[in-house]
């Protein structure tokens, strides 16, 4: 029965951790792409919940998830036009500097917008309850998220592995100066990674607002998780991204099957671990620039 | 991209980027720093609260208030004939509030200081206070150990302690027949104000025939109960309570009406903000509070009315306590004609009367510093019965009852440790 009970926390951690990839996946292909570390990238998390609530007053919950990652992603063009942009070259420090200041700026306009105080959002009545599958418990709607999840993830994953934009995109993460040489304007491959990734995070918020706190401080809340998991899985790796996500939920959910009140420490102390044995990360590639 | 991207950032590395993005990422959760100040040579008052993390959103309520106390005071002529001026800040964590609990003292020089909702803060700022021989009141506080073991002669308290919240919901729980024979699973805030919390819930619950079935703790930064939820399953219980504190209850709230468990849930602490935050569709049982927006008072019907009219919205105890706290010091001010730390304490330690909005007035206890008053319990409307999205709380009469004396609900000297 014991054993029945930590394996039921196993797959509910998998399901968590799929949620923790949403944010950090985007947070470590920014990264591959262009070498910043994106510490807004919070930000658009929390602005995806707050869209979400203003969407769905008009249209609804459905279309609010949906639309919400858009209108990020839209913001998220001009973020990497008038920011990003002028930090692919420079020292790492000042990307770090310009988009903690942005985390900042963001935090403070939500409050100054939206107020200080939490924000209800709800889901739809039939997303409510729970299934049991076997004899495990799942929450309803989080099966739904992670389905989207999945989605993404391989919507991701082919179009960074099967297509020509892939392709690019790839080798601008190794050689950009070989990719420069070839004729190919890295530009707008950049520009389109880090709408997609800040997309991922608004789609987290939106998702993640029935059932958390939408609040201004949401996103420097979640911004710390996915350093970690990026840190874990190895900065710039897909699958490591995948894994260590996985990992985290499972750790954490563990833990708390055994020792609840550790349970949030137990994700730092794995970060720890890996970083002590193994600081490039679990599946930290090599790449060249950043050596 | 070109070459000189791999130069600059070869030389950077990727150690440098973990470490400092490391740093900033820890930076971006401890918070962003809130500082509110003016300066003149007015009656200054120190005020702490926090305005970030698990208690941001209610430190953010008792600065209206407050603000609103400190405008009506210096509208109707100030303290003393001459105007207050607020030095209000973030008191961020524990640490950081006692290190500008000795600066407003020392370097401010403030008259006197009062806040803090934080529990774990506001024992750091009495030991300041105590330590400097200087008045503090502690405004949002409930930690029963604050008023018991750790109690000090320069600090009163005007929240409700621990032991009344649990008395005022443990009534409402046993008209609900939610106590007796009940295998209950605690579900507590691991930090001072959820164990005092948790001990007083429990010896209730055992004292009037409930058993346990769970007792969990959980870190304040928790926004993921999901592992708590398969663990509450497990244990089958036929009551969950929680001992929870700030915005995790909301959390937890939400995620129990995400998964649907069918045990009946209760809870010895939710403030009205984090209610209104969790939704009319996902609340559901008993909760307790100090004081509720809907009260029928002529000062609370005012006090509210004004503070709709300035900040569209209405209200919650984080407010209401902040802005009769001030009031309340400034009465006491005005009537000893000296802002005096000595002479303030005597005087409030001769038990005189405050309005606090409610029904009945209030008045600091003299042996323990400890606001006496009356609390309210709080459950859910059903759906339809409202209009607006924070009406949907149905709040008790008084607890206790007008013909009941107003420390009913307290802890009794022998019960307290306190030795002033």
């Amino acid at each position: 029965m014991q054993l029945l009970f930590l394996l039921e926390q196993v797959v509910n951690g998998l399901v968590l951790g799929g949620y923790y990839l949403l944010i950090a996946l985007g947070l470590s292909l920014i990264f591959s792409v262009g070498g910043v570390v994106n510490l807004a990238h919070g930000a658009f998390y929390a602005l995806g919940a707050y869209a979400s609530l203003e969407i769905a007053k008009f249209l609804g919950f459905g279309p609010a998830v949906a639309l919400s990652p858009v209108a990020v992603g839209l913001l998220g063009i001009l973020f990497e036009r008038f920011f990003l942009r002028r930090f692919y070259t420079a020292d790492p420090i000042l990307g770090l500097l310009v988009t903690f200041g942005l985390a900042m700026i963001a935090e403070q306009a939500i409050r100054m917008i939206w107020g200080a105080a939490p924000l209800p959002a709800s889901m739809p009545q039939a997303l409510k309850g729970s299934v049991i599958l076997g004899d495990f418990l799942f929450s309803r709607y989080r099966l739904l998220l992670i389905a989207i999840v999945a989605v993404v993830l391989t919507g991701i994953w082919l179009l960074l592995n099967k297509t020509s934009f892939g392709r690019v995109v790839r080798a601008g993460i190794q050689r950009p100066d070989m990719v420069a040489a070839l004729g190919i304007r890295l530009q707008p491959y950049m520009t389109t990674i880090v709408v997609l990734g800040v997309a991922m995070a608004a789609l987290g918020g939106a998702l993640f607002a029935p059932i958390a706190l939408v609040y201004p401080a949401m996103g420097a809340e979640i911004i710390t998780v996915a350093f970690v998991v990026v840190v874990i899985g190895g900065l710039g790796s897909f699958w490591g991204v995948v894994l260590a996500a996985l990992l985290v939920g499972v750790v954490r959910g563990v833990t708390i099957n055994f020792v609840p009140a550790a349970g949030e420490a137990s994700i730092y102390i794995l970060m720890f671990l890996v970083l002590l044995f193994r600081p490039r990360g679990l599946l930290g590639e090599r790449i060249e620039k950043f050596e | 991209m070109g070459e000189e991207t791999k130069d600059v950032a070869a030389s950077a590395g990727r150690r440098k980027v973990l470490k400092a993005g490391a740093t900033m990422a820890g930076a971006l959760a401890l918070g962003f720093p809130a500082i509110v100040r003016s300066q003149s040579d007015k009656i200054k008052i120190g005020h702490l609260t926090p305005l970030t993390g698990f208690l941001g959103a209610l430190g953010q309520y008792a600065v209206l208030g407050i603000r609103m106390a400190e405008e009506e005071i210096n509208a109707a002529g100030g303290v003393m004939g001459r105007q207050i001026e607020l030095v209000s800040e973030d008191s961020v964590n524990p640490t950081t509030a006692a290190t500008k609990a000795q600066r407003m003292y020392e370097q401010d020089r403030v008259a006197l200081l009062l806040g803090e909702i934080n529990s774990a803060s506001a024992k750091t700022i009495m030991q300041v206070a105590a330590r400097n021989k200087r008045f503090f009141l502690s405004t949002g506080a409930r930690s029963d150990v604050l008023r018991s073991a750790d109690c000090n002669r320069y600090t009163f308290h005007m929240d409700i302690p621990v032991t009344v919240m649990v008395n005022a919901e443990g009534q409402g729980l046993e008209r609900e027949g939610l106590v007796k024979g009940r295998q209950v699973f605690y579900l507590t805030s691991d930090y001072l104000f959820g164990h005092d919390l948790a001990k007083a819930a429990k010896s209730f619950m055992a004292e009037h025939g409930a058993t346990t079935v769970g007792d969990e703790l959980c870190a304040t930064d928790v926004t993921d109960f999901s592992p708590y939820l398969l663990k509450i399953r497990q244990a089958k219980p036929t009551l969950v309570a929680t001992n929870l504190g700030g915005n995790q209850v909301t959390n937890f709230v939400k995620q129990y009406a995400e998964f649907g468990l069918p045990y009946a849930i209760a809870g010895f602490n939710l403030n009205t903000a984090d209610a209104w935050a969790a939704g009319p569709g996902n609340l559901s049982g008993i909760w307790p509070t100090v004081w509720h927006h809907h009260i029928d008072t002529p000062g609370t019907k005012a006090f509210v009315a004004a503070f709709m009219k300035k900040h569209g919205k209405p209200p919650e105890n984080h407010a209401w306590i902040e802005y009769v706290s001030l009031k309340v010091l400034a009465q006491a001010m005005n009537e000893i004609k000296s802002s005096d730390n000595d002479k303030l304490i005597a005087h409030l330690e001769k038990q005189p009367q405050f309005d606090l909005l409610k029904p009945r007035k209030g008045y600091f206890r003299s042996w323990d510093h400890q606001m006496q008053q009356e609390a309210y319990t709080f459950t859910v409307k059903k759906p339809g019965t409202y209009k607006e999205a924070w009406d949907f709380l149905a709040f008790s009469a008084p607890i206790p009852r007008a013909d009941q004396p107003l420390e009913l609900l307290s802890p009794t000297k022998a019960q307290s440790e306190c030795k002033m």
